[in-house]
């Protein structure tokens, strides 16, 4: 690990005084359950640490006006002790259930959680955002099992690690930046973006912000997500899916339905959501959304299996979410 | 002349120590974090090493140039292993090494070390073997009886194609050690599960006299087979060491070279046919099989396994791939063989219509341990419910989850190392035992203190033990699961003679011969009246200034009846599958074992459950991925290198088959038969579950969906 200055600021201010506009040379710390990872295999090698856990404002869970407001420091263990985060939010506490080391629960945080960076192993193992190789995407002829099957027409493969992500999309949330000159407000599914070249980021964040907040409205949906896992202990979902039902009655009058860990981004599977309007949601109900829902996966060679979890992973958080809870 | 010592284990009835359930004696030092492990070493003059190591899978050196290393601050030596010229042979082989005075400063350092390379072809995938080309090495054929007329008169036959991929050890303390080269002296801290040879090899390495050696190691983090020999670590750290003005250079791979560099378990890939007749017997094999276990090939598993086949005709091909080279991995070869063999005898049976166990039960005869495996099967049976749960293939009834039952059988050698061992009894009573032996986690410790205290009479407590340290009485290395049988046979005898001497020294005081006197409960007493007894301080007493000090040495090729080989094992599972996802769950494993005399039942569970573990993981979830187009292991990390936790095991159920006829062997060994059947029992107990063979582990969603696609199709 490269040596790198080190800053522990007390206030936000302080802290986005100390950003730049480049990506790679200043970072933010949080729990560092990502980045000191990336830094050890020198896929980044900032000059400089901006650790953000000592500033007060930016921890706590609080019920606002406009809804839950969660600050970017909390943990994800906090965030799934929470017990009203529980009663409203299952989706997210699900999600956060599913980081399934209590390590990382304990150290990570819910900001860091949305802007960790892919897992892709190439990536990882220094080829790249975008894998290149001699001009050439690695992963479309490599070893993909674990890469998209959806928004993969190139040139980005990987899927987006987070599971608060898809989440915080289906409930409607909004995420809050800072910068030196200013806040603004970002819809958690403009948050994430598909790179086009390998210097661009998988997130609307920019180099000198900081995410300081998400605001999840009280929209009073049933909500559930679902993850396909291999391992109960410390393992990736293969796929995922989060979704939010506004009901009416026992109908559905507008549905949200988010999947995770199978492209890019979070992946809204709009036309899914529109297919259950007015409908109550049974598993043939379900299982019908699922399907539409993964109509335009476009496998690679060795993740076909991939649709199939997706598709379960929608049809089981469907029915979850309806599923009376006592 | 007295006559010579009787070493012999004492009855079944008559022990109070030997075969109680112990709790291990290091545990709570463990627990509560105060064993240090050789990793664990720190000192204040310490320096850190570090490996560069190749990024391509076929490369020659070019050029290198270290100036950049060593003009790093904090770096103490920069050292070239790959020269220009070298032809590296798989991507994470070893170029240069560095030591700095942090672990930080030495893998920067290894960073600013350039190294030219000549890009060459690499193969780093066997599984297809039509791929393999030149790579591929056939051993020629091999026939038996008469296949072709076997398979011609068969009533079944089925072919099928199996697999098991390449799995490393992934110990939790990684390879590495603390070595120290002053003078004319190395220091050596190890891990190892060699602490008395590992010197001498080293020695030898470094062309230093053996005796300028000295090994200490207390504690090690797993080795599973991969821990015997000195290792480029252990080269590199000492020629760091004096290049650093004798400094201790602490050299402990990072978990991706680890997986890459530090051995595997060889894959084993097949396609076999086997013929049987209407009744279940098995007549004919037939198998072409392929492997590779890195640049050096593959040979092949010994098949079919546990069962002579009459007629067999076998084809191998050893595939070299440019990969990291194995290592004897807990049972080598031996759960390639199982699961070849035991996947194709089920489907046989499947296709039969046959219940496993009466299917087996039929060929025992081509066992060399009929009796004992018939048993075996028998108490798995009772412990796994097989009769109200066993259904035929797939008829697993409508539902989503599908549940299956399976089994395979194992075999091992086992028996006793060579090993010698010094007893001292001391006028105050204290009694040090001392062997340099190790622990590898697996209870040694626990064991020679029991035998200890078995025959001097005493509690646990009584004993000190002294391990892993060269200047001790030499034990063998801990491989093929010997160390118990040769640690207890050796501390058997040497405890028995101490005894004798302190029998002799005592009894003219107590008015009997030494013959006649006993240790019992903490006392030496005449044997059978208790009135007539000295306690064992007192005793002690009367050696006045001398202490007692005794050898005692088990001779691997003469053990005299205290151990021997060969043991049988039936393992069985209860699965769970998930036809939508294709996620395999354990609900149960039962593991009945065949060991001889057993010391400490606990320990001995305990090492079985680890094995049926490591049976799990290998057939769920563990795989070495490589990339053939980067000619790299893509999961050198716990990550995405899949290893079960706590919630992935379900219900582990071990039953050691302890008899008086298993007894009488004396002590045998079983830390490899347990870790050999579970992973085929697994795959068995799917395909009856879901109605269809998944071919090749680990049964991963993406398998277990293919195979039940072509199910459907
Ligand atoms: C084995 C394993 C399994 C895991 N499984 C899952 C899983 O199933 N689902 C899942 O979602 N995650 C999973 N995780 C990831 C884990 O949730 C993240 O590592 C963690 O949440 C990151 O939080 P952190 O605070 O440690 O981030 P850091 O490592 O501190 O930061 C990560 C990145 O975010 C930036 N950052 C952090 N906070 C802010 C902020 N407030 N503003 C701007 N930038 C910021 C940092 O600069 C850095 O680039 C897993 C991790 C591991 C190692």
């Amino acid at each position: 690990m490269q040596p790198f200055e080190y800053a522990n600021p007390t206030t936000l201010q302080e802290a986005l005084g100390m950003l730049g506009n480049r990506w790679g040379e200043t970072y933010v710390l949080a729990g560092g359950t990502d980045l000191i990872s990336l830094m050890k295999e020198y896929i980044e090698t900032p000059k400089r640490l901006v650790n953000i856990k000592g500033i007060k404002e930016l921890g706590g869970i609080q019920s606002t006006k406009t809804g839950l407001r969660i600050g970017s420091t909390v943990t994800v263990e906090e965030l799934l002790d929470h017990a009203e985060v529980r009663k409203s939010f299952p989706a997210l506490t699900e999600a956060a259930r599913g980081i399934s080391s209590p390590q990382i629960r304990n150290m990570g945080t819910v900001g860091g959680d949305l802007c960790q960076r892919p897992r892709c192993w190439y990536f990882r193992q220094g080829f790249g955002l975008l894998a290149m190789k001699d001009g050439k995407s690695l992963v479309p002829d490599g070893e993909n099992r674990y890469h998209a099957i959806l928004g993969n027409g190139g040139p980005a493969y990987f899927v987006s690690a987070s599971s608060f992500g898809p989440a915080l999309v289906a409930l409607g949330a909004k995420i809050r930046l800072a910068s030196a000159s200013g806040h603004r407000e970002v819809a958690a599914s403009k948050f994430f973006v598909t790179p086009q070249n390998e210097n661009a980021r998988e997130i609307a964040l920019l180099p000198n912000e900081i995410l300081t907040e998400i605001i999840v409205p009280h929209e009073g949906t049933k909500n559930a997500t679902y993850e396909v896992r291999q391992k109960q202990a410390l393992d990736w979902p293969l796929a995922a899916a989060s979704v939010a039902l506004k009901m009416k009655g026992s109908t559905v009058s507008s549905a949200r339905i988010v999947l995770a860990h199978v492209a890019p981004t979070p992946w809204e599977a709009t036309e899914a959501g529109k297919a259950l309007d007015g409908k109550a949601v049974t598993p043939e109900s379900a299982e019908e959304a699922a399907k539409a829902a993964l109509a335009d996966a476009k496998p690679l060679s060795g993740n076909g299996y991939k649709v199939q979890l997706a598709r379960v992973a929608v049809k089981r958080a469907l029915l979850e979410a309806v599923r009376a809870r006592g | 002349m007295p006559d010579a010592p009787n070493y012999s284990w004492p009855p079944m009835e008559k022990r109070r120590v030997l075969g109680k359930s112990t709790k291990r004696v290091d545990g709570p030092i463990k627990a509560a974090g105060r064993a240090k492990y050789s990793s664990d070493f720190t000192q204040k003059d310490l320096l850190h090493g570090a490996l560069l190591t190749s990024p391509h899978a076929h490369a020659r050196v070019t050029s290198i140039d270290t100036s950049g290393a060593e003009k790093l601050p904090g770096v103490t030596a920069v050292r070239v292993i790959a020269s220009p010229g070298t032809e590296l042979m798989w991507a994470g082989q070893e170029v240069a090494s560095v030591a700095a005075e942090t672990e930080e400063i030495a893998r920067d350092a290894t960073r600013r070390i350039k190294v030219q390379y000549e890009v060459l072809p690499h193969l780093v995938r066997e599984d297809d073997l039509k791929k393999a080309g030149v790579r591929a090495k056939a051993a020629g054929e091999q026939v038996k009886g008469d296949p072709d007329k076997a398979f011609q008169e068969a009533d079944a036959v089925v072919e099928g194609h199996y697999g098991i991929p390449v799995i490393t050890h992934c110990c939790l303390e990684s390879h590495g050690n603390v070595v120290e080269w002053k003078g004319d002296k190395l220091n050596l801290y190890p891990s190892t599960q060699n602490a008395s040879g590992i010197g001498g090899d080293l020695s030898q390495n470094l062309k230093v006299p053996a005796s300028n050696v000295h090994t200490n190691m207390q504690y090690i983090g797993g080795g599973f087979g991969s821990k015997f020999a000195a290792d480029l670590w252990g080269v590199e750290a000492a020629r760091l060491s004096k290049a650093s003005n004798g400094r201790p250079v602490k050299l402990f791979l990072d978990r991706a070279t680890e997986l890459m560099m530090a051995g595997n378990r060889p894959s084993a890939y097949a396609n076999i046919k086997v013929a049987a007749k209407k009744d279940g017997t098995i007549t004919a094999w037939q198998s072409e099989s392929w492997s590779t276990g890195g640049i050096g090939g593959g040979g092949s598993p010994p098949i079919p396994y546990v069962f002579d086949v009459p007629n067999q005709r076998k084809n191998h091909t050893a595939v070299s791939t440019n990969c990291g080279g194995v290592r004897a991995w807990r049972a080598p070869n031996h759960q390639q063989a199982c699961y070849l063999t035991n996947t194709a005898f089920d489907d046989l049976a499947a296709k039969l219509n046959m219940d496993p166990l009466e299917f087996y039960d039929k060929n025992l005869g081509l066992t060399p341990r009929a009796e004992v495996y018939r048993a075996q099967m028998r108490k798995g049976a009772e412990l796994i419910d097989w009769q109200k749960l066993w259904h035929l293939r797939g008829q697993s009834g409508s539902g989503t989850v599908k549940r299956g039952l399976g089994l395979a059988m194992s075999t091992w050698g086992g028996g006793g190392h060579n090993s010698q061992c010094r007893t001292t009894i001391h006028p105050d009573g204290t009694v040090e035992v001392e062997l340099c032996s190790q622990d590898l986690g697996t209870g040694t410790r626990t064991v020679i203190t029991m035998v200890a205290a078995e025959t001097l009479g005493l509690p646990l407590g009584a004993i000190t033990l002294r391990i892993g340290d060269s200047s001790l009485p030499p034990s063998g290395a801990s491989g093929g699961s010997t160390t118990v049988g040769g640690v207890s046979s050796s501390t058997r005898k040497s405890t028995v003679n101490a005894l004798a001497k302190l029998f002799d020294a005592v009894a003219p005081t107590m008015g009997s011969s030494a013959d006649q006197l006993e240790a019992v409960d903490g006392r030496i007493q005449v044997k059978g009246d208790s009135s007539k007894s000295l306690t064992w301080k007192a005793a002690c007493q009367k050696l006045g200034v001398n202490k007692i000090s005794e050898m005692g040495e088990n001779n691997q090729r003469n053990p005299g009846g205290l151990n021997s080989s060969g043991v049988g094992g039936v393992q069985l599972a209860d699965v769970s599958v998930d036809t939508e996802t294709g996620l395999v769950k354990i609900i149960k494993a039962v593991a009945v074992q065949d060991v001889g005399l057993v010391i400490n039942p606990k320990t001995s569970e305990s090492q079985i459950h680890g094995g049926c573990i490591m049976g799990i993981c290998a057939a769920l979830m563990e795989e070495r991925i490589m990339d053939q187009q980067t000619g790299r292991m893509l999961n050198p990390d716990m990550e995405f290198y899949k290893i079960a936790g706590i919630g992935d095991i379900g219900e582990i159920i071990v039953h050691l088959d302890i008899t008086p006829e298993h007894d009488k062997r004396g002590v045998v060994g079983l830390g490899e038969p347990a870790a050999i059947a579970l992973l085929t029992a697994i795959a068995n107990a799917t395909a009856n579950a879901i109605g269809v063979r998944v071919p090749e582990i680990p049964l991963t969603p993406d398998r277990v969906l293919a195979a039940l696609e072509r199910r459907n199709a």
